[in-house]
């Protein structure tokens, strides 16, 4: 017996790392992320090719990039659901606070593109847009918090994650860029309903929401026209807003037919806010049901995994994560249908964009950490005799 | 807060005594403690996220509702006006007393430029030159190179430049409609009708302004589209103010003059049958205001509205007319005529220093219009009655005529109405009025004695104005002017058949640095026809004539304005018509001839 103990090869404990991976993974959100990056490529050959005669690229241009940019993105995506959840709080705090101070000499070092609004640092070769790392950094810090608040004798997580909330909604609403302002807020309210916040409270915050979002209209200009453009009765067909809703109506249930669109000649943004309007006009509700569907496939089957999850960080960040998300691709298409007032947001994976890509790319890998299956302690409940 | 059980201190006192470490104890409670609490906040999660699952779940839903409703309704076509306010180009007729047309739209197209969707840029600065010759090449490829993405070319275009254009074949050029001001008779009635200019404008459609004439004055009423299209009435006739225009314009180059101004009017309504002012100019190209000199020498200037002028002895009649009407004197009062009148260091004398005898009648005053004999007139009649007179006859103010030049043809009146004023205005000098306040004073002296005011507008009823003088002093003074065609100055204006009675004047025009010219002359004969049945009233003033068929020199209205005035009459009576009345003939010579 000894023989064979005695200088035996050691050998790893469980199953290799690919097939634990594979075999805790929600494969379907990843085949879904997938699947709208496979997406987002085919309108961006349609969409983009304006925009790169405009400026002077061949037609392919930001196909080219779009494809690079998300090759990157899915790597990142992998190797981050790779970790564990706790080297995944550890690097997404990390990260946060490196985003953070980014974000805070935003003003001294970023550029606007002649946008209006301090939100990049040029890199030369891409732009960085903090922000879009700042935000899954943060729902993580924040879980951590907020879980760490449900210990007993932990420390006030809830008032220290609520006050970071503020302070990043504060700074980036001084860009200004009150969707990413909103989203931050929004993802925190998600977290602390999940983390049990009071019904009272929830109803108290709806209304600040509500008393900023008027101040906001009353002291921003910026933000008060894109409120009365959504206001507005009668959509006027100049605007962005109304070559939108054309393009939707002219593309009907199954769409004009590849290339045959012709929202993407007026459109500016059609390869990124409006990518969705594209989709709509060219290939028809088809493809939107279809694209909506990816985005609640992933969005659903996380809250559903997440609802077997004990561990509350894991619970709160992979519902913030999830919930972002959603929320991002909701105000993007809700935009499109003038549900929404117009508000600058991509549609995440299909939008065409660099770094955001990658920024997504890290936050789905988050939230794919999150929702693998892992051991619940079932076995001690039924060992214990305790059911739910 | 919860309230932990006394249990577990029962239990770590027990330890103590047996010697055991508590904290461990103390863990175990706390661990217990947080699993309760953990399930507890799991089970309330699992609900919330259950509530999350279904609030995402509806916001799809709804997306995808709304943009599958907006999928299968109808494609709007895009539309290029998104402005609030439409402009309406729709801009009402004007027409003349019979319904001819005086002022109407004409469809035509006003080009402009896209430069980013020009394929031939040089080609096409090129074609556009060529066509438009006040166009240049080089600036307008300048134009298209710039960054300029919206170019007016012009803005209205005929047909036929449109085909040439059209032919240029570039998709970058392009045409809006417009609709354009026409006036079909050229430069008749120009002065009356004013002119348009083009007021906002896109490319669809642009405004039709009024600049001047009945144009402005009426700009609301014509833009109103509540009236329906319904054309502007106009008083004028057309042909009337043809051959007004005509001989005004014959008589302005035979006799020199400067300009010529003409006003008939009906002398019941006040109806501006014809208004002409001499030089005149096409509204359709309506030319510049002058930037230098005088105003007055432009041909946009109406001089028989906004021209004042001292219009001489035609202004007599009033003097006589009122003092008829007070009583104190009737045509065959003697008047003293004896010059010199002296007033203070002012010496009033007679035209060319005629000397017309001690003593004139009244009716003699007038047909040799003696200046002495209607200052004494004057004198009786006092400043204050003359003021009132001639203020209910409307020389004190501007006409109320549908011009907007109207206000600017203010009367210039003495500053200090004194006595010696009153004397002089009583031959017309020290007063300027307009050739149409002379025309409304005659008609409303002639009439019967009703007060008249010039309208320009047709008249559906006849209004009676307030009286004047009594309708015998009316016809008197009808008398007194139809002696002076037949007896005295103006014996070119007996015009055979139509029984013109007038007066002429002729003032010397005024320095502008003060004095008067000796060789410059206003002259105006003022017109009544038939006086024995007041129709119309005429009145003609030429500025600066000059007959040159004697041997000297004659500036006079009986050699200038009259002759002009007869020629008028002669020609329009028949248009009005007048039929000319056969003079009674003398029965003497008329053979009676009988068969037995």
């Amino acid at each position: 017996m000894t023989e064979m103990v005695h200088g035996a090869i050691p050998v790893a404990s469980s199953d290799p790392i690919i097939p634990r991976w594979w075999r805790t993974l929600d494969s379907w959100s990843m085949s879904a992320v997938f699947m709208l990056f496979a997406v987002g490529i085919l309108l961006g050959l349609a969409a983009s090719p304006p925009l790169a005669a405009k400026n002077g690229f061949e037609p392919f241009h930001y196909v080219q990039r779009q494809g690079v940019f998300g090759g990157l993105a899915l790597v990142a995506m992998i190797i981050t659901s790779m970790m564990s959840p706790s080297v995944v709080r550890r690097l997404a705090v990390i990260g946060f606070f490196c985003a953070f101070i980014a974000l805070l000499f935003l003003p001294i070092f970023g550029t606007d593109f002649g946008k209006g609004a301090t939100r990049w640092y040029s890199l030369g070769f891409a732009s960085v847009q903090p922000s879009e790392f700042l935000k899954p950094g943060f729902i993580v810090f924040a879980a951590w918090l907020l879980a760490s608040a449900q210990e007993i004798n932990g420390p006030p997580g809830r008032v220290y994650s609520f006050a970071v909330a503020m302070v990043i909604a504060f700074l980036l609403a001084m860009q200004p860029d009150f969707g990413q302002a909103a989203l931050v807020l929004f993802g925190w309210g998600v977290m602390y309903f999940v983390a049990g916040a009071p019904m009272l409270l929830l109803v108290c915050m709806a209304g600040l929401v509500i008393l900023a979002g008027s101040v906001a209209y009353s002291q921003s200009e910026h933000f008060a026209r894109r409120i009365d453009g959504f206001l507005a009765t009668d959509v006027d067909p100049t605007t962005q807003l109304g070559y939108a809703t054309n393009a939707i109506r002219e593309g009907g249930l199954f769409g004009t037919g590849v290339g045959e669109g012709q929202v993407k000649w007026s459109l500016p943004d059609a390869h990124t806010d409006f990518i969705i309007a594209v989709a709509a006009e060219e290939y028809g509700m088809v493809l939107v049901f279809f694209i909506i569907a990816l985005y609640a496939t992933v969005v659903v089957r996380s809250f559903m995994r997440l609802m077997r999850e004990r561990d509350p960080f894991i619970r709160l960040a992979g519902t913030g994560l999830a919930a972002m998300f959603g929320v991002q691709a909701m105000i993007n298409m809700g935009v499109a249908v003038r549900l929404l007032p117009a508000k600058g947001m991509t549609l995440p994976f299909v939008s065409y964009g660099g770094s955001s890509l990658i920024a997504g790319g890290i936050a789905v890998g988050m939230l794919l950490a999150f929702t693998r299956t892992r051991p619940q302690g079932e076995i001690g409940d039924i060992l214990k005799g305790r059911t739910r | 807060m919860t309230r932990v059980p006394l249990r577990p201190l029962a239990r770590i006192i027990g330890a103590r005594a047996a010697g055991e470490n508590p904290d461990l104890i103390e863990r175990e409670n706390i661990r217990q403690r947080h699993e309760v609490m953990r399930d507890k906040a799991r089970q309330m999660a699992e609900g919330r996220l259950l509530v999350l699952g279904a609030l995402f779940i509806c916001g799809f839903v709804l997306i995808g509702a709304r943009m599958s409703l907006l999928a299968v309704s109808e494609p709007q076509e895009p539309r290029t006006i998104a402005s609030s306010t439409t402009i309406t180009a729709q801009r009402a007729d004007i027409v003349d007393r019979n319904g001819r047309v005086l002022a109407t739209n004409f469809d035509t197209h006003s080009l402009y430029v896209h430069p980013q969707d020009l394929i031939d840029r040089e080609g096409t600065a090129k074609q556009l030159a060529a066509i438009f010759p006040d166009l240049d090449e080089a600036e307008l490829l300048k134009d298209f190179s710039g960054k300029r993405k919206f170019l007016w070319i012009k803005r209205r275009i005929s047909p036929e430049q449109q085909q040439a254009v059209h032919d240029i074949g570039d998709p970058g050029v392009l045409f809006g409609p417009r609709e354009m001001r026409l006036y079909p008779n050229g430069p008749l009635a120009a002065h009356i009708l004013g002119g348009v200019q083009f007021g906002r404008e896109d490319v669809a459609t642009a405004e039709i302004l009024g600049v001047a004439g009945v144009e402005k004055f009426f700009d609301d009423y014509l833009r109103d589209p509540a009236h329906g299209g319904a054309p502007l009435e106009l008083s004028i006739d057309l042909s009337v103010q043809a051959a007004v225009e005509r001989v005004l314009y014959g008589g302005m180059r035979l006799l020199n003059a400067k300009g010529a101004a003409a006003v008939l009017m009906d002398a019941h309504t006040g109806e501006v049958v014809s208004l002409a002012s001499v030089p005149d100019f096409d509204p359709n190209n309506r030319p510049r205001p002058l930037t230098e000199g005088d105003q007055a020498d432009s041909p946009l200037f109406n001089r028989a509205v906004q021209g004042v002028y001292e219009l001489g002895s035609a202004f007599k009649i009033f003097t006589v007319a009122q003092g008829m009407e007070l009583g104190l004197l009737n045509p065959e009062t003697p008047i003293n005529t004896s010059r010199p009148l002296k007033w203070g260091k002012f010496e009033i004398g007679e035209f060319q220093n005629k000397n017309y005898g001690p003593t004139l009648t009244a009716s003699k005053v007038i047909e040799k219009s003696s200046n002495v004999g209607t200052a004494r007139i004057a004198l009786d009649i006092g400043i204050k009655r003359q003021k009132e007179f001639l203020g209910a006859l409307g020389f004190l103010e501007p006409t109320s005529i549908e011009m907007v030049e109207a206000p600017t043809g203010k009367p210039l009146l003495p500053p200090n109405w004194s006595e010696l004023s009153a004397m002089t205005i009583s031959y017309g000098h020290g007063i300027s009025t307009s050739p149409l306040h002379l025309a409304a004073g005659y008609a409303s002296l002639l009439n019967g004695g009703t007060r008249v005011n010039p309208t320009l507008l047709k008249q559906k009823t006849r209004i009676q104005g307030e009286r004047i003088v009594r309708p015998e002093v009316s016809a008197a003074a009808r008398t007194m002017l139809r002696k002076v065609v037949t007896q005295g100055t103006a014996s070119f204006g007996d015009v055979q058949g139509y029984a013109v009675g007038g007066k002429t004047g002729t003032a010397d025009k005024p320095r502008p640095q003060g004095g008067y010219y000796k060789d410059r002359t206003i002259t105006t004969f003022a017109t009544v026809f038939p006086t024995h049945d007041p129709k119309y009233v005429l009145v003609v003033t030429l500025d600066e004539p000059i007959e040159t068929s004697g041997t000297k020199p004659r500036r006079t209205a009986g050699w200038t304005a009259v002759p002009v005035a007869a020629e008028l009459i002669q020609r329009v009576a028949p248009l009005l018509g007048l039929r000319p009345e056969v003079e009674p003939g003398v029965l003497e010579s008329v053979t009676l001839a009988s068969s037995n």
